[in-house]
């Protein structure tokens, strides 16, 4: 935090009032991280209680029984298990499809550009609990069964918007003059798009990816709605929180909250190193 | 190739065809069927039959109001609190995090790797009627003896606001962060109090995105249900819980088809007015 903080360290030193003032804003980025973090605390702490009864809502003693017994419950490892296929099916197809739409906005002009940029935005800025239900009234209407399928559908249809956004960022900072120099070297169109567009927004295409199946991962509402007799791991969530939810939902929330944030961490990492 | 070649104005079609096409089959088309279902009559039992049944959106809008109004007066404490707690926020890490910036916007998404509803549960724990946070406060008689914190509108709006804050965060730190610093100095240079440089150099600049993030936030918290179902009771439920129960345990798919048409149209308005002031083009980046 150092670094940062040295470069605007003389002017602030000169007067009291305004040193006050610099402190009170760092005070109150730390009291907001805690409110921010404290949820997830509870989360991690509570994989470790020892619930005295079904409810584990209050702090009855430290165990690690329920870290040892993560596979006790029956049905969640296989909820669990569905969450995954159905995130890796849903954001592969998704980063593909939204990979194509935000290289055609980003590199070409055509007709019809500002509506494709609406239809984008539309599902967005939809709620989610107004998507889920008019999938399930279109599957209703074709008496079309829902179950694992259908959620995979529902998923992709979500995310391709947010690769879209994604990739579209990654593309707009992109230096058209590498492609140009390609080309003057005597590579073709599809020779420069292989080996100079693609590697160079390839990070972007990841970030899509992830992002995608982190919603995927995490969607209930939508999923909720078109899943037939499929249980995803926050449909599990959901069904237990009424009779009181076992530890052990705990145990694989805390492991989801580590595997994301050291991704996260790597990601960061990498940058640093390589923007170095 | 050679036919690409030739028609090459087709090729931002082929990119944007399969995408598309998804995105109208799934998207489009069921926002279809679910208008052709809200103007149907019938029962679960004898079945629907469509009949231009505009009084589906009169009953909708009569018999459920007041969880319409709540939804829209939730979201919108939500929204609020949710810039007012994030802005100084985005603001320290945008200015003064220096090569830190990215380990403490991590801390900001840090809550989106939790699931959803798991973090809400851990809400359940903390606001709960044996729990701390409720404890320290009756100690302070700042809530009765008999008090209560969850299953109030208080939770309700709580658990919202925490759910949907770094949606807030983001897009204001993006903003923050591409400000140059060296306008603010040139600002006070030319005398402007330090008040003066942030009012007419800072915050309009932050604009879009306080605006994305409003939407961002506003959004997904208007058609919530998971919150008001968790960390409330009947007392504060919300549209969301309406549909959701009129679809899945009622079966009567007109009233709860029309009243996702009234949720949304009410939604898209208020976004499309939005949209109008900045441009779907900045919107969607």
């Amino acid at each position: 935090m150092t670094a940062g903080y040295a470069a605007s360290q003389p002017a602030v030193r000169a007067r009291p009032l305004a040193r006050a003032r610099y402190h009170a804003l760092t005070a109150y980025a730390v009291l907001a991280f805690g409110y921010l973090l404290l949820p997830i605390a509870i989360v991690i702490a509570f994989s470790f209680n020892d619930p005295a009864g079904r409810f584990n809502y209050t702090w009855q003693g430290f165990t690690l029984d329920n870290w040892r017994n993560w596979d006790a419950v029956p049905g969640l490892r296989n909820a669990m298990v569905t969450s995954l296929e159905v995130a890796a099916i849903s954001s592969l197809v998704a980063t593909a499809l939204g990979t194509l739409i935000a290289l055609a906005l980003v590199r070409y002009g055509f007709r019809g550009r500002s509506a494709t940029n609406l239809l984008i935005f539309l599902p967005m800025s939809t709620p989610e609990i107004v998507l889920g239900a008019s999938l399930l009234a279109l599957f209703l209407s074709l008496q079309f069964a829902t179950g694992f399928l259908t959620i995979v559908i529902a998923h992709v249809m979500f995310n391709i918007s947010y690769v879209v956004v994604t990739v579209k960022a990654r593309l707009a900072a992109f230096d058209r003059h590498l492609e140009e120099a390609a080309m003057d070297l005597g590579a073709n169109e599809w020779a420069t798009f292989c080996r100079v567009t693609l590697p160079l927004i390839m990070p972007g295409i990841l970030a899509a990816g992830l992002l995608a199946f982190a919603l995927s991962v995490d969607d209930f509402v939508i999923t909720y709605f078109n899943s037939g007799s499929t249980i995803t791991f926050p449909l599990f969530v959901w069904g237990a929180a009424r009779v009181g939810a076992p530890p052990q939902v705990n145990v694989f929330g805390t492991m989801i909250f580590v595997i994301a944030l050291g991704l996260m961490l790597a990601n960061i990492l990498l940058q640093q190193k390589d923007s170095r | 190739m050679s036919w690409v070649h030739r028609h090459r104005g087709v090729v931002p079609y082929l990119l944007l065809a399969p995408g598309l096409a998804w995105l109208a089959v799934f998207f489009v088309v069921p926002l279809g069927f679910l208008g052709y279902q809200s103007l149907q009559e019938g029962s679960f039992d004898f079945g629907y039959t469509f009949s231009w049944a505009w009084q589906n959106y009169r009953d909708a809008i009569s018999n459920y109001h007041e969880q319409l109004i709540r939804s829209f007066v939730y979201a919108g404490l939500a929204t609020i609190i949710a810039l007012v707690v994030s802005y100084p926020l985005a603001y320290w890490i945008a200015f003064r995090g220096g090569r830190w910036k990215n380990l403490l916007l991590l801390a900001i998404i840090a809550p989106f790797f939790v699931t959803y509803l798991i973090r809400t549960l851990a809400w359940q724990t903390i606001l709960a009627d044996h729990g701390v946070v409720a404890g320290i406060l009756r100690d302070l008689h700042l809530l009765d003896a008999d008090g209560r914190l969850l299953a109030t509108s208080t939770a309700v709006v709580a658990g919202i606001t925490y759910n949907f804050l770094p949606f807030m965060a983001l897009p204001l730190y993006v903003a923050l962060e591409a400000i140059d610093p060296q306008l603010i100095e040139a600002a006070e240079d030319l005398y402007a109090s330090r008040l003066q440089a942030f009012l007419r150099v800072t915050l309009p600049l932050s604009l879009p995105g306080v605006f994305a993030g409003t939407l961002l936030t506003f959004i997904p918290a208007a058609g919530d249900f998971i919150n008001a179902q968790l960390l409330g009771t009947p007392r504060q439920h919300m549209i969301g819980n309406v549909i959701q129960s009129k679809f899945l345990e009622l079966i009567d798919y007109p009233a709860a088809a029309s009243l996702s048409f009234v949720l949304m149209a009410a939604i898209l308005f208020g976004v499309l007015s939005y949209a109008r002031v900045l441009g779907t083009e900045r919107l969607t980046g």
